[in-house]
Order: C-alpha cells, then sequence, then structure tokens
C-alpha cells in the first residue's frame, strides 16, 4: 500500500527524524492561508500515489501566499500517470547545501532488508546509480540485530565529512529504520536529505510503501489508505478481493492466479488482439467475486468481449460457472463472452453452463482467439 | 529418481485441522503421499480422518514419526512462527503453502531456517509434487504424469498449465516445484535448476518465470556457466504495462527494470530455448528430448 508523503512525514517525525513543519490542503484558499501563516518561501507540493512527480510539473516553488494560491491551482488540476492530483502539501523551502540519498528497500537477492545512501540525492538519484555506482553505498541490515550504531556511523561518514553531520545522519538513519520495522513497510525513502547552510540535516521528502500483509497486525496504518488518490476500478476490485489493473484494450479477462492473468494478457496480444484489464481472482473462489468481476470488467465502454481463463486447482470451477450465471441473470450481457475452464470439478461447471446456454472450451488457445475475433469484429485471425 | 520429494517422502502436515490443511491432506493421502503426523495446538492425542495422529508440537510429532518433510498451512500471521518450529524440530525440508506472509517476517526466517541445515520452499507456493510418488502441497495430481521434464515456476495456475500441456502432449514430469513469487523465499530457482542437473531421470527442463525481479536473469547466468541439460523457458508479463513506482530505491537495488524483454534477452544468451506462448513449450521440449 502506498501512503502519501505528508503521511510519511509524520510517521518519520514521530520516530524522531527532522522535517520541516507543513500542512495538507485540498484547495487553492487553503494553500493560500497555509502560506500566509507559514510566511517566506514555500513549496506546494502534489500528493499522489506516482513516481516522478516533480518532473510531472507537481511540485513548485512560491514566494508570495499569492504565488502559492496560483500555482496551487495549476498544480490540483493536474492528472500523474493517470491519477488525478486532489491535495498539495504546503512547507517552507528550505536552504539548501547539499542533497543526499537514505532509502531502505527489501532486497529479494540479498533476503535483507538493505540501506542504500549516496551524497549525490536528488531526482536524478538512479541515473547515478546506474552511471556511478560506486557513489552508493549499499549495506544489508540482519533482521536479527537491527541496524547497529557502528552501522549507521560508517552510512553517515560516507555522506559527510563533518561529524557532526555523519552523527545527525546516522541519528536519522536508525530512526528510519525503526519506523521501517514499525510500520510493516517495504520501502522507506529520504531524497533528498539536504544539509542547510547552517549545517542543520534535514528530510525534505519522506516515502514509504507498506507491506499488504501488515496491515492486519497495523490498523492505524491501514487507516492512512486514501481511497480517492486510487483509480476507483481498482477501489472497487480490492473491496471485493479482487486484483484489478485497467488497461486501454477491449478484451476483458477474467483469470484465476497472477501467472496465468499475465500469460492470457500476453497471449490475446499474440493473437492480435489488446487486453483490458489485468484480474486475478485469486485462489479459494466463490461466485461472488465471479458476480463482482464481471460487474467491475462491464463497467469499463471500450470492453467489446469478455474471456474467462480459469484453471481450477483451488479455485472450483463450478463456482466460476454458478458465478457466470448469477452475474448475467442480473445483468444481461450487452458483449458476448468466451469461456476456457478446465480444472477441479470441470464436468459439473460444463453442465452448468450449458443448461444456462453458455458453451466453454478447455483450451486456452481457441478460447482467446476467438475472444480476441469477437472483440474486432472478426477482423484478426 | 526426482528431486526434494519420492516415495520415501514422510510428510507432517501442520495445520491439519484447518479448512485448507484438511481438505489438501485428504488430496494429498489420496494420491499416495505418506502423511505419518499433523499439528494442531490444543489437538495432541486425536486423529485425523481416524487415521492420522495429531501433535500439539512439531518436536512431539518428530519424537514419534521421524518425519523428512513438513507442509504448513497455518494462517499468515502465525506462518513465520511455524516455519521456524519445523526446524528447531529438525524437519530437513520444509514446505509453507501459506500466501500473505509479511515479508519482515521472513528476513528473520530465512537465516533461521539456514542456520538449522533446513530446506524451505516458499512461503506463498503451491508446492511440489513427483508425479507417482508423493505430492506435497495443493498441485492437483491428475494434470501430472510420470516422464523426464523437471518443471520450476514462479506462479501456481500457469504451472498447471504448462503441466497439462506437457501430459497432453505425452510429456510426463520428474517433478514440479512452485517457488512461490514472494519477495524472500526460501527455495529459488538456481536450487531447483541445480538439484535438476544431478537429477538422472530429468533430461529437460521448464521454467516459468515472471516480470519484476532479477531472479529470472540470475537463474539464465547459471544455466549459461554451469547446466549441460537444456532448459526452454517462459516469461509472464510480456504485455504488462510499466507501473506507478513508488520511489526510487527499487531501480537502484536491481539496477534494472525487471521487463519480460530483460528477462527473455538473459534466456536467449544463455543458450536457452524461449517459448512465447504456454502451448510452445510442447515443441521446444521436444526438440531437445534425445
Amino acid at each position: 500500500m502506498n501512503i502519501h508523503e505528508y503521511q510519511a512525514k509524520e510517521i518519520f517525525r514521530d520516530a524522531g527524524i527532522p522535517i520541516p513543519p507543513g500542512e495538507v490542503a485540498s484547495t487553492p484558499a487553503e494553500v493560500e492561508a497555509i502560506a500566509r501563516k507559514l510566511g517566506g518561501t514555500v513549496v506546494v507540493k502534489a500528493q499522489v500515489h506516482a513516481g516522478g512527480r516533480g518532473k510531472a510539473g507537481g511540485v513548485k516553488l512560491a514566494k508570495t501566499p499569492e504565488e502559492a494560491r496560483q500555482v496551487a491551482e495549476k498544480i490540483l488540476k493536474l492528472t500523474i500517470k493517470d491519477l488525478p492530483v486532489l491535495k498539495v502539501l504546503v512547507t517552507p523551502a528550505a536552504e539548501i547545501a547539499s542533497e543526499a540519498y537514505v532509502g531502505i528497500i527489501v532486497d529479494r537477492t540479498r533476503k535483507k532488508a538493505v540501506f542504500m545512501v549516496s551524497a549525490a540525492g536528488g531526482i536524478d538519484i538512479e541515473e547515478v546509480a546506474a552511471k556511478t555506482p560506486e557513489k552508493i553505498m549499499y549495506h544489508p541490515v540482519d533482521a536479527r540485530y537491527g541496524l547497529l550504531d557502528f552501522e549507521a556511523q560508517r552510512m553517515g561518514f560516507f555522506l559527510y565529512k563533518d561529524a557532526k553531520q555523519a552523527r545527525a545522519a546516522a541519528k536519522i538513519m536508525k530512526a528510519l529504520y525503526q519506523a521501517f520495522i514499525k510500520s510493516g513497510a517495504s520501502l522507506a525513502e529520504i531524497n533528498p536529505l539536504v544539509v542547510t547552510p547552517k549545517g542543520e540535516v534535514l528530510a525534505l521528502d519522506a516515502k514509504m510503501v507498506v507491506d499488504d500483509n501488515e496491515l492486519d497486525r497495523h490498523p492505524e496504518i491501514a487507516a492512512l489508505r486514501d481511497e480517492s488518490a486510487e483509480a476507483p476500478s481498482e477501489v472497487m476490485a480490492r473491496n471485493a478481493n479482487l486484483t484489478f489493473i485497467k488497461l486501454d484494450g477491449n478484451v476483458g479477462c477474467v483469470v484465476n492466479g497472477a501467472g496465468l492473468a499475465m500469460a492470457t494478457m500476453d497471449l490475446v496480444k499474440f493473437y492480435g488482439g489488446e487486453p483490458a484489464n489485468f484480474l486475478d481472482i485469486g485462489g479459494s473462489s466463490n461466485p461472488e467475486k465471479v458476480v463482482n468481476a464481471l460487474r467491475i470488467i462491464t463497467s469499463d465502454p471500450n470492453v467489446k468481449a469478455i474471456l474467462f481463463n480459469i484453471f481450477g486447482g483451488i479455485t472450483r470451477t463450478d463456482d466460476v460457472a454458478n458465478g457466470i450465471v448469477q452475474a448475467t441473470k442480473l445483468n444481461p450481457l450487452k458483449v458476448p463472452i468466451v469461456i476456457r475452464l478446465t480444472g477441479t470439478n470441470e464436468e459439473i461447471a460444463m453442465k452448468i453452463l450449458t443448461e444456462n446456454g453458455f458453451t466453454a472450451s478447455s483450451d486456452m488457445d481457441e478460447a482467446v482467439k476467438k475472444a480476441v475475433k469477437l472483440a474486432t469484429g472478426g477482423k484478426a485471425a | 529418481m526426482s528431486i526434494f520429494i519420492d516415495d520415501k517422502t514422510t510428510v507432517i502436515v501442520q495445520g491439519i485441522t484447518g479448512r485448507d490443511g484438511s481438505f489438501h491432506t485428504k488430496q494429498m493421502i489420496e494420491y499416495g503421499t505418506k502423511i505419518v503426523a499433523g499439528v494442531t495446538p490444543g489437538k495432541g492425542g486425536q486423529k485425523f480422518e481416524d487415521k492420522v495422529p495429531i501433535f500439539n508440537t512439531v518436536a512431539d510429532a518428530m519424537a514419534t514419526t521421524k518425519a523428512n518433510t513438513s507442509v504448513i498451512y497455518v494462517p499468515p500471521m502465525f506462518a513465520a512462527d511455524a516455519i521456524m518450529e519445523a526446524a528447531d524440530a529438525g524437519v530437513r525440508f520444509i514446505v509453507a503453502i501459506t500466501e500473505g506472509v509479511p515479508v519482515l517476517d521472513m528476513m528473520r526466517v530465512y537465516p533461521y531456517v539456514k542456520e538449522k541445515g533446513a530446506r524451505l520452499l516458499g512461503p506463498n507456493c503451491p508446492g511440489l509434487i513427483s508425479p507417482g510418488k508423493s505430492k506435497v502441497g495443493i498441485i492437483p495430481g491428475n494434470i501430472c504424469t510420470p516422464g523426464p521434464i523437471g518443471v520450476v515456476s514462479r506462479s501456481g495456475t500457469l504451472t498447471y498449465e504448462i503441466v497439462y500441456q506437457l501430459t497432453r502432449a505425452g510429456l510426463g514430469q520428474t517433478t514440479c516445484v512452485g517457488i512461490g513469487g514472494d519477495p524472500i523465499n526460501g527455495t529459488n530457482f538456481i536450487d531447483c535448476l541445480e538439484a535438476f542437473e544431478k537429477d538422472k531421470a530429468t533430461k529437460v527442463i521448464c521454467m516459468m518465470g515472471e516480470i519484476g525481479g532479477t531472479d529470472e536473469q540470475e537463474a539464465a547466468a547459471y544455466v549459461k556457466k554451469t547446466m549441460k541439460k537444456p532448459v526452454v523457458g517462459f516469461i509472464a508479463g510480456q504485455t504488462a504495462p510499466p507501473g506507478r513506482r513508488m520511489g526510487h530505491a527499487g531501480a537502484i537495488i536491481s539496477g534494472s527494470s525487471g521487463t519480460a524483454a530483460e528477462k527473455i534477452d538473459a534466456f536467449k544468451d544463455a543458450g536457452m530455448g524461449v517459448a512465447q506462448r504456454p502451448v510452445d513449450f510442447v515443441k521446444l521440449v521436444k526438440a531437445r528430448m534425445k
């Protein structure tokens, strides 16, 4: 789960990381009032669950409260990677002498949380990593001991020659690790970590991604979810326990299992079609999940044909068949449907479908070809 | 021959009385797997289906049965502890089916299991099956048949799809292993490739990967450097759109974008066959059989 910068900053602040004050707003008038209260130059920052915010024009400086209002008007009209900007964070502009990068992520290869720190921070850090990897220090943390003092100090001195600044950075890294563990995060990032002309070390940005599997034991973090910042179809799907990602094509796909769902989309493309979505109904299915899946898919006006691809393991194909029958009784389909199912209780499923006027096949390639043909009005192979 | 499990494998089921645990224990027994004990704290002394003795702890189960394998169906918040309990009790091979285990838990579990000298498969995996001998986990037995193909995959139902197509074409399997797609898992592609390379009965290996991470690239490098047996690969997600990735850390750590194209290039570079569609495995495998 993604959380906003202002939410991550609150978590980091609670852990003891020095962060300039700031307030969140959703209208230009509020932004002007906050800027007036803070005084001086402010930064207005889009709060949106997408990377590349700055490059998309979602972060702007404003010298006066009036200017803050004007930039907020523009930012609040932006859409960044298909997500509308509904909130902005207003924070005083800090004077910056240097920008560093500090991040922690779970690394699949090392099977540990790994710190990455670099004195060459800022928005081009990925380029720094690709072209000058020696400018980045990697430090894997043994989860059983946590981040030890000397390890934090070593990273601090990698960033700063000045002992006071190095110690301040070490303290920030200890706090960041605490916040990472305590929140059940899979990523925590400060970019940039700045040194001001007075020599203070401050975090000017904060990012955190929380492991969805941790939300049950962190209700306070789960409560930070901002559904207005997510695509509506994705919210609907998650609330129905489905995994859904909207795409631009016209073949609506309903599949069980993420790997098979991706392979099905690939096959749609292989036969000349375009998938309208990724949708995984998951393992143990029940008819209701299928009803919800069909509701989400048919709400997309681009969908010209629906393709079911179900390989029953834990998923019982008769549950899926019952779901298709129920859903289409409630809301008769306006587009053709192609059903492929095989595996657990296949005979029962086929019987249910046939009795209700559907046809189904057990061959994946045949089904995909047929769905593509129907979606494209018979043009493709 | 087969890898990791065979007809001598004896299995303890952790979470045997739960909904998933009991359903799949019945399926495993039906398939012929030697289920020697179950563990559910508080139900020690009872029997599952009047046959399988239930113990309160894995240590008790091990003292009586000396099993070499355990399979875990406990809920996600208890899975890490269940894995460590099995490793501590001396189980050599631990298969964790449970989906939704927090990754921070796995960061503690992985070194623990390693120190105890056990092998972990999963979590969030379908387990494995050596057709005709034993199955541990949830892979449907009826889609598999014995033969000379080794199968290793990151996904569940996609594995079933490909195994089903192989079986229909008369290409049986030594062992089919689902390693799971979680960020931290016990057994990876390379572990399985190494085991298949050593297994005399395995002639050709099928490997199914997905977009994201660099596991497939590392496996391809291993194939290129070490393997003599032919490997055929597939990557799911060739048409997946780029995500709205948050933060820079993901790109920095892997030095890669984890795209399908990158992984397919790595397969080709390693001299592997590359299946564009699941059905392509059949002809690619047949061409590599001697």
